[in-house]
């Protein structure tokens, strides 16, 4: 990627992030809740591809970090009398603070038995937190009781995909992004020409963890009364991977092109076809493996290409 | 030429607006937004679906509702929220701004009526809530002026068991050992901490004090527990699953208590229908009047108009809470969602289970506690009910 066009797209973010920022002068409450979910998966997805997009780690992560930080927010205002916003600083630093052990843990594993652990972890964490709750905090209902609407929300959401997009833009320039993309080529060539690969790894890794726990955090307002099944739901975990593959993770603004159709079709298929919206997930699933394994975003560029091509 | 095409066509349009809109009028439209995929949907489709069906058919039958003279039939337009709060919230939001419902009946379980609120609120739909369980009842209805609660709140609950622990120990039939457990999952915790110091505070033993988390399979290290410390009582703060493992691991291990409760789920018609005439004796969250000529004629409507049975707890709670809805949009006279939670405030309504009326948008008439007795399922302790069965003491599984 050449500096010029770094700018551009730079620039070109720039310009969107200002649209998305108006999406609340112009919505009406349903078009926000789905411009809300829309920005909430962008983050989620965006700083997923950050990490799992170079190396090639798949992640299903997502929902045990969501979990953490929604969860955070609940027990510290109910149980003990924190503020909301005290708790949204709380909660990402435990989340990357978490990320960190478990990237220290298994990121020296690869392939299949990284995927397999992070499907576990949300559910472990969950486990963790009523054993908790039960055996010392106790527990009298998680409520999230704030005056934030959902354009509140929305407007906090995209103020941190601005922030994700700034830290991919300069990760993917700096030498820590080069590393991760020879780790995703190729672990042992990079681990030959020197590159510290788990160090690399934990870095990102922990950074997409902080990011999740801060949108659970962020996001628990909307729903008022939190449940520990509803945040760790591994759901989300698929969800957001879907998302991000169907875009492309190629590039910084890839899942995005994935997020904002596959939340559309989402929403469409459970207005009218409420019973069926599992298997649509699933079939979309495959159409992604089979015929967009670079994205939409690779589909695009690689038609782009040859069109190219054709008229040399 | 083109212009005539254009001037019928207008006409044409604005006919069957007009169509549209006359035909819109006579129909009230009712949303419901509740789980018919994930963990709660087991709980939905026996207490929420089946009376939200049963009850707009009875009112479509009589002819609709009467509001300021005009009669208009109802109708219900669902969604599914697979138990994820985020999908329900998007559906709750399609409900008011896409469907633009005059009125919804309010969602299953604590969560999900608290998630719904603030939009509920923001567009003033009045929100009876029945499957929702929390001891921030002031607070909320505070909070949310379109808010009612009918299902009472934690403390009662514990209370009402600790009350027939009492009961039978002053009678005689028990001693002083308690044998507790909790699923370790929101609610049941809550029960547990709630139950605990009250249950020493009574004077008994807790000689057995375990949680399990939820979804655990196999609950038979839970009962052989139970069972070597010799209770005298055993009580389980329990959810849908673990109520029928409990009870399944203490028929085979025989566990020999005089009195036995689970929570949650005890009262449902697949309870008595998976352990038959063992379960005579099991006390359980909830309960019903078995006697009143009413509750008994929506039994019969509830089997013969969905073909499933209704459980003996919340069941007939969401049908009151329709009632209640049905004739508050009739006293007002109005679809005005204004005027119809006022009338809701002021009002006392004549239901299956009684009169019921609001204080501060909570009403104080609800089972807390029933017991299987003679293969029904009849209330034993309630917060100002009438009807109440006289407690017996368990005597085997047999």
């Amino acid at each position: 990627m050449s500096h010029g066009s770094d700018i551009k797209s730079l620039v070109w973010g720039a310009v969107l992030l200002l649209l998305a920022a108006c999406v609340p002068l112009v919505a009406n409450g349903y078009w926000m809740s789905i411009a809300l979910t829309i920005a909430m998966f962008t983050v989620l997805a965006t700083s997923w591809a950050l990490f799992s997009g170079p190396t090639h780690y798949i992640s299903l992560a997502t929902a045990a970090f969501f979990g953490v930080g929604g969860y955070l927010v609940g027990t510290g205002m109910s149980d003990y009398n924190m503020g909301f916003w005290t708790m949204v600083v709380i909660a990402p630093v435990v989340g990357a603070v978490l990320a960190f052990l478990i990237g220290i843990a298994t990121l020296r594993l690869s392939g299949v038995y990284f995927v397999i652990f992070t499907l576990g972890l949300a559910e472990m964490i969950r486990t963790l937190v009523s054993w908790i709750q039960n055996n010392f905090t106790g527990s009298r209902g998680l409520y999230v009781l704030t005056d934030l609407t959902e354009a509140d929300i929305y407007i906090y959401l995209v103020i941190l995909a601005a922030v994700v997009y700034l830290a991919g833009w300069w990760v993917n320039r700096s030498r820590i992004g080069f590393a991760l993309r020879i780790i995703g080529n190729d672990e042992m060539v990079a681990r030959h020409v020197g590159i510290n690969t788990a160090t690399s790894k934990v870095i990102l890794f922990t950074f997409s963890g902080f990011i999740a726990a801060l949108v659970g955090a962020l996001i628990a307002p909307r729903y008022t009364y939190i449940e520990p099944n509803g945040v760790f739901s591994p759901e989300i975990s698929f969800i957001v991977v879907i998302m991000a593959l169907l875009g492309g993770t190629g590039r910084l603004w890839g899942p995005i092109v994935g997020v904002i159709p596959f939340a559309l079709l989402q929403e469409f298929i459970n207005a009218n076809y409420s019973s069926y919206s599992t298997l649509v997930m699933g079939v979309a699933f495959l159409v992604i493996v089979y015929f967009l394994p670079k994205g939409v975003v690779g589909r695009i560029e690689q038609a782009l290409a040859t069109r190219r091509k054709s008229t040399w | 030429m083109l212009k005539r095409v254009l001037k019928a066509a207008a006409i044409v349009a604005s006919a069957s607006l007009l169509a549209v809109s006359a035909q819109a009028a006579d129909v009230i439209k009712i949303g419901q937004v509740a789980p018919k995929s994930g963990p709660l949907a087991g709980g939905a489709t026996v207490t929420q679906w089946p009376n939200v069906e049963l009850w707009s058919k009875q009112v479509n039958a009589a002819g609709g509702l009467n509001v300021g003279g005009t009669k208009m039939m109802v109708e219900i337009v669902e969604y599914d929220d697979k138990t994820n709060p985020g999908e329900h919230i998007k559906a709750a939001q399609r409900l008011a701004e896409v469907d633009k419902v005059d009125f919804i009946v309010a969602p299953y379980g604590t969560g999900f009526n608290l998630a719904a609120a603030p939009i509920y609120a923001k567009y003033g739909y009045p929100q009876i809530a029945v499957s929702a369980i929390s001891d921030k009842m002031p607070e909320l209805t505070a909070r949310y002026d379109n808010l009612f609660f009918t299902l009472g709140n934690t403390t009662s609950f514990t209370d009402s068991v600790i009350e027939i622990l009492t009961d039978m120990r002053d009678a005689g039939t028990i001693g002083n050992r308690v044998a507790m457990v909790n699923v370790a999952d929101a609610f049941g915790i809550e029960l547990a901490e709630a139950a605990r110091p009250k249950i020493k505070e009574a004077g008994f033993d807790i000689v057995y004090d375990k949680s399990y988390p939820l979804g655990t399979p196999d609950l038979s290290p839970i009962i052989k527990g139970a069972k070597d410390s010799k209770p005298d009582a055993f009580v389980a703060w329990s959810y849908p699953p673990d109520t029928f493992g409990l009870t399944e691991q203490a028929i085979i291990q025989d566990l020999d208590v005089k009195m036995y409760y689970t929570a949650v789920a005890t009262c449902f018609p697949a309870f008595k229908g998976k352990f038959g005439s063992k379960i005579e004796g099991v006390f359980g969250a909830g309960g019903v009047n078995q006697g009143s000529p009413e509750i008994q004629a929506y039994f019969e409507a509830h089997k013969e108009m969905t073909g499933k049975d209704a459980d003996a707890w919340a069941s007939a709670n969401t049908y009151v809470s329709l009632e209640i809805l049905g004739q508050a949009i009739e006293g007002a006279g109005t679809l005005d969602r204004k005027a119809v939670t006022q009338y809701i405030k002021d009002n006392t309504f004549d239901t299956i289970m009684g009169p019921i009326n609001f204080e501060n948008q909570i009403s104080n008439k609800y089972w807390t506690v029933g017991q299987w007795q003679d293969g029904k399922f009849r209330g034993v302790k309630s917060s100002q009910m009438d009807g109440a069965a006289p407690i017996v003491a368990k005597d085997g599984w047999n």
